[in-house]
């Protein structure tokens, strides 16, 4: 029971640190919070889940599909890039939630990364930051030509693809855990 | 050739490739995690396809949703098809896209800049 106390504390700092988590779960409408073991069976359930919600709710279509794209990318990208507890490290649970304001539909993740992957990823985001409509699309279109599925999703075309459809500036930040890991937390808006 | 019919399921197409009824379709949502495995069969029939090619081959494409992995093998097959035009063979892609889903429709118009055959986009 140790294991999960310190799991929750460490993944709950990063996310109230950065996006004053508890502000935003008070002021905000939280369609759906998850902090566990993510998998592509997982992936379905909290996409059909979102779907119906969506759809109940009555959101404009073009919206729908632009978070439901967003979402697939970021869910995948927490469980193909999963960090199994070692000597080193608890592993930290994974979070996922979608929050919901009046201007914006906010998607927020927080996974561990190992350190090394750190400057190529804050790399790709600032570059996605950076571009213009046009400009992303023609990086969608060379990364696309020239990506390797082998490569870490996230760090690639994954990212450009949100970046396309949120048609806002990413958010994200860092936090060190220790030596070897970090935990890497993405803000994405979908403006409504 | 081998008549490939596979069945939707929550995150993954259905393909059908029959050159029996000549009904080429891939529909639905392509969202897996591990795309490759996915589409194995699909690009291993593609290879028998440029040996063999059939003239007036239409392929079409109506998707839901699709993830960038997928997005990358779509790609992939059109690329594929493209070297077979380039070769003699009569082909087109057909893509379809919902009234309201202008990202779809522009994902089309994406692949149509890049890949050098017979493209039609189509609302349905």
């Amino acid at each position: 029971m140790e294991k999960s106390s310190i799991k929750s504390n460490s993944a709950q700092k990063p996310l109230s640190k950065i996006f004053n988590f508890h502000k935003i779960m008070d002021e905000k409408d939280i369609m759906l919070v998850y902090c566990g073991e993510f998998s592509q069976e997982l992936n379905k359930t909290l996409l059909s889940f979102t779907e119906r919600k969506f759809k109940a709710e009555n959101v404009e279509d073009n919206t729908r599909r632009k978070v439901f794209n967003i979402m697939v990318e970021i869910l995948q990208n927490i469980s193909k890039n999963k960090i199994e507890s070692t000597e080193n490290i608890t592993e930290v649970d994974a979070v996922f939630m979608i929050g919901n304001n009046n201007d914006d539909y906010i998607l927020i993740s927080s996974n561990m990364i190992g350190n090394g992957k750190i400057p190529l990823l804050k790399s790709r985001i600032d570059e996605v930051n950076s571009l213009d409509k046009d400009g992303l699309k023609q990086l969608y279109q060379k990364a696309r030509l020239n990506n390797s599925l082998t490569e870490s999703a996230g760090a690639g075309i994954g990212m450009i693809d949100i970046a396309r459809k949120s048609e806002n500036k990413l958010e994200y930040s860092f936090e060190e855990l220790n030596s070897e890991y970090s935990i890497f937390s993405l803000l994405v808006r979908i403006s409504k | 050739m081998e008549i490939i019919k596979i069945n939707a399921t929550e995150d993954t197409p259905a393909v059908t490739l029959d050159s029996v009824n000549n009904i080429y379709e891939i529909s639905g949502r392509s969202l897996p995690e591990d795309v490759v495995v996915f589409y194995q069969p699909v690009m291993q029939w593609l290879k028998e396809f440029e040996k063999t090619p059939i003239n007036d081959f239409e392929l079409s494409i109506k998707l839901e949703y699709f993830n960038t992995a997928s997005s990358k093998l779509i790609l992939d097959i059109l690329l594929k098809l493209e070297e077979v035009f380039l070769n003699g063979t009569r082909l087109k892609v057909k893509w379809y896209y919902l009234a309201s889903d202008s990202d779809m429709k522009e994902a089309g118009e994406e692949y149509s800049e890049i890949v050098g055959l017979p493209f039609e986009i189509t609302m349905y």
